[in-house]
């Protein structure tokens, strides 16, 4: 996966004046060392030294910079965002990679060998040959209860992780559910609570024992995190209050599927609405199967 | 009828076109040299260089007109540049004792060796509206006077004081300092790293976080003890040379607060320091930093931290305009996912509610009891409470 012969992929990438995947060699090597101590403490915070990306903060620089450290001539990419390939995003950052890079690059989550992400899980079940790279906001589960970085640190080294399910315990006192839907908390080995970026809770289980390596950037915070192939991965929760995953009372209206996340569709003003599946690979595959 | 959203990437690229050719405006107005704005929109370049970390003037100006006159997008653009650089060389700390003086004042004193310089500024200018440069009338601006004598030596204001051991002694000590550049910021910081941070921070932030602790939010008791700007020399060491060799000049701006004093039963009251350095002519700016700098040393100076300008992390971690443009912009990007699962959330919480407070009212009117259906819900509430 990874590109032993810089000299020879630049000449490849389309760009000219920089280096393949735009990074320079030595940032990619910081960048992947930071990523092997990662691998090493699952779910744990790694500080890393990241660049400013041609790309704004808050838009998958740190995602960006991991695919831009693992990835080889030979790889072919895949990157969506909510789940889907076309949207703007999705597509400006598979252009910036066709660019610098010249690699491979596809739809068909199957094909991919690296998949950036924003805010989804592909519902085809990933491969043990295959790596998800997760774009992330703010890696700091408990920044929304403690906003400083020393206290945060101290409360992880302790494992002081009490305020956690004391919020998601007033959740339930105050609303009769646990009211995160999105970046909902794991605990990663039986050890770090992890903020799996903004997923919504549906993917959650989808994180749990994966086959595939997952790594998480986060550009502006510079962290990066990952959770290694065959990983525990849970979601917190109470005894009398079990983790659940949303479900749709209806079938997702293009091809027909039960099993995945559905995306809410305004089809007119007068309360007219459909649902789709968020996952575009995952539909059109389904529709092609059908037909 | 749904249609998936496709042709995001004609869209975009249609998106660029058109945004290029608003950038460009009338075909008619003769096209902006990234020279003339450069030499005459000084400022601005000045600042974007500040703001990016990068000293390149002709570079700042075109990433100004690339952005049409948006600062903020500027300094991303110089700043991006900025990283795909390869580091060729340290240079030695450079020496503002050294400057080429332009402009140098002091609020402190009415006369200091040297003298008050005053060098160009707006200072003292009434704001009123040039209407003869809306007329062309630019053309006859008179060359400045030259004075017939180099300027005197200008030791630093703060170094007179010294001597008398008014204020506090600032020395390097030695150590290599950490490069924000290349390590991320592992709160809490020190100073060398606090300065780092205050130099390439938003120049709008540091103003408003500046001005809160005049106004009594973290109050320091300021005095503008030097204000000097000018050229300085900057120099690498070469093995093989004995000397350092200067490799260029850059025009810096520095200020240096003199501020509240500190001391108790053991050491005598010295005044403190606050200080302010930036690329370019970025007078206020630097009067900005050094408030905050002095305000950030609540800590190390034994004062309550009770402002938001004297919390380091708070402060530190937002100054930056590339972070924080990318991560307030970022909302435009599409969150439909996360979305629905508040949609989800939402609804369901409603319609819980609603059942709940439904069953009160007909519980209520079955038991001839006349209270309002509001207030009925809270023993069910509670109920689910101890659930």
């Amino acid at each position: 996966m990874i590109a032993n012969s810089s000299i020879a992929d630049a000449a490849q990438g389309e760009a000219s004046g920089y280096n393949f995947a735009y990074l320079d060699e030595q940032t990619k090597r910081m960048i992947r060392r930071a990523l092997l101590k990662a691998v090493a403490i699952p779910g744990y915070q790694v500080p890393f030294g990241g660049r400013e990306m041609p790309m704004p903060y808050g838009w998958g620089t740190g995602g960006m910079q991991l695919t831009a450290s693992v990835l080889g001539a030979d790889d072919t990419l895949k990157v969506i965002d909510q789940g889907a390939d076309d949207t703007t995003n999705a597509v400006s950052i598979r252009a910036f990679f066709e660019r610098v890079a010249g690699v491979e690059t596809t739809t068909a989550t199957g094909e991919a060998s690296v998949i950036q992400t924003r805010h989804r899980i592909p519902e085809k079940t990933l491969r043990a040959d295959q790596i998800l790279i997760f774009q992330v906001p703010i890696p700091e589960p408990l920044r929304f209860i403690e906003p400083s970085e020393e206290e945060t640190r101290v409360m992880h080294a302790l494992e002081e992780y009490g305020v956690m399910h004391v919020k998601l315990y007033e959740d339930i006192a105050h609303h009769g559910h646990i009211a995160t839907t999105y970046a909902y908390p794991v605990k990663v080995d039986g050890r770090y609570v992890m903020d799996p970026s903004p997923i919504p809770k549906f993917d959650n289980p989808k994180l749990h024992m994966s086959e595939a390596l997952m790594l998480f950037g986060a550009g502006r915070e510079k962290r990066l995190y990952a959770i290694p192939p065959h990983t525990r991965v849970e979601s917190l929760d109470f005894e009398d209050h079990p983790f659940e995953i949303q479900a749709w009372e209806q079938p997702c209206a293009i091809c027909g599927a039960t099993d995945s996340y559905l995306d809410e569709v305004i089809t007119d003003d007068q309360g007219g609405r459909m649902f789709v599946c968020s996952d575009t690979d995952y539909c059109n595959t389904r529709r092609e199967d059908m037909a | 009828m749904y249609v998936a959203v496709k042709g995001g990437e004609k869209a975009i690229a249609n998106a660029h076109r058109w945004m290029a050719d608003r950038r460009r405006g009338d075909r008619q107005q003769a096209e902006l040299a990234v020279a003339q704005v450069q030499d005459q929109l000084g400022l601005a370049v000045d600042r974007i260089m500040a703001e990016a970390s990068l000293y390149d003037p002709e570079l700042a100006a075109l990433a100004f007109k690339q952005a049409s006159g948006d600062t903020v997008e500027a300094v991303f653009l110089l700043r991006a540049y900025r990283t795909t650089l390869p580091r060729l060389a340290e240079t030695r700390p450079v020496n503002t004792s050294d400057m080429c003086i332009e402009r140098r004042i002091s609020a402190t004193f009415k006369d200091v060796p040297g003298g008050q310089v005053l060098g160009p500024t707006y200072d003292y200018t009434h704001r009123l509206l040039d209407f003869m440069l809306l007329a062309g009338g630019d053309r006859d601006v008179a060359e400045p006077e030259q004075a017939d004598q180099d300027l005197e030596a200008c030791p630093q204001i703060l170094d007179c004081l010294n001597q008398e051991g008014l204020i506090e002694r600032e020395q390097d000590d030695g150590s290599e300092p950490y490069d924000i550049t290349r390590d991320p910021p592992d709160f809490p910081v020190d100073r060398a790293t606090r300065l780092q941070m205050l130099a390439r921070g938003d120049e709008g932030y540091l103003l408003a976080l500046g001005y809160s602790t005049q106004r009594g939010y973290g109050r320091n008791h300021p005095f503008a003890g030097e204000i000097r700007q000018g050229t300085v020399e900057v120099e690498i060491e070469v093995e093989g040379f004995d000397a350092p060799i200067c490799v260029g000049e850059i025009v810096m701006s520095e200020c240096q607060m003199i501020n509240q004093f500190a001391g108790n039963g053991d050491s005598a009251p010295q005044f403190t320091r606050g200080y302010g350095l930036a690329f370019g002519r970025n007078e206020r700016k630097t009067m900005a930093m050094a408030l905050v700098d002095r305000a950030l040393r609540a800590e190390e100076l034994g004062e309550p931290i009770q402002s938001p300008a004297q919390q380091a992390e708070f402060v530190l971690a937002h100054a930056d305009s590339v972070e924080a443009s990318g991560f307030v912009s970022h909302l435009k990007l599409p969150h439909y996912v996360d979305f629905q699962s508040e949609l989800d959330l939402i609804r369901r919480l409603r319609r819980e509610h609603a059942e709940r407070t439904q069953g009160d009212t007909q519980h209520a009117q079955a038991s001839g009891a006349d209270t309002a259906a509001d207030t009925a819900t809270a023993p069910t509430a509670s109920k689910e409470c101890a659930q």
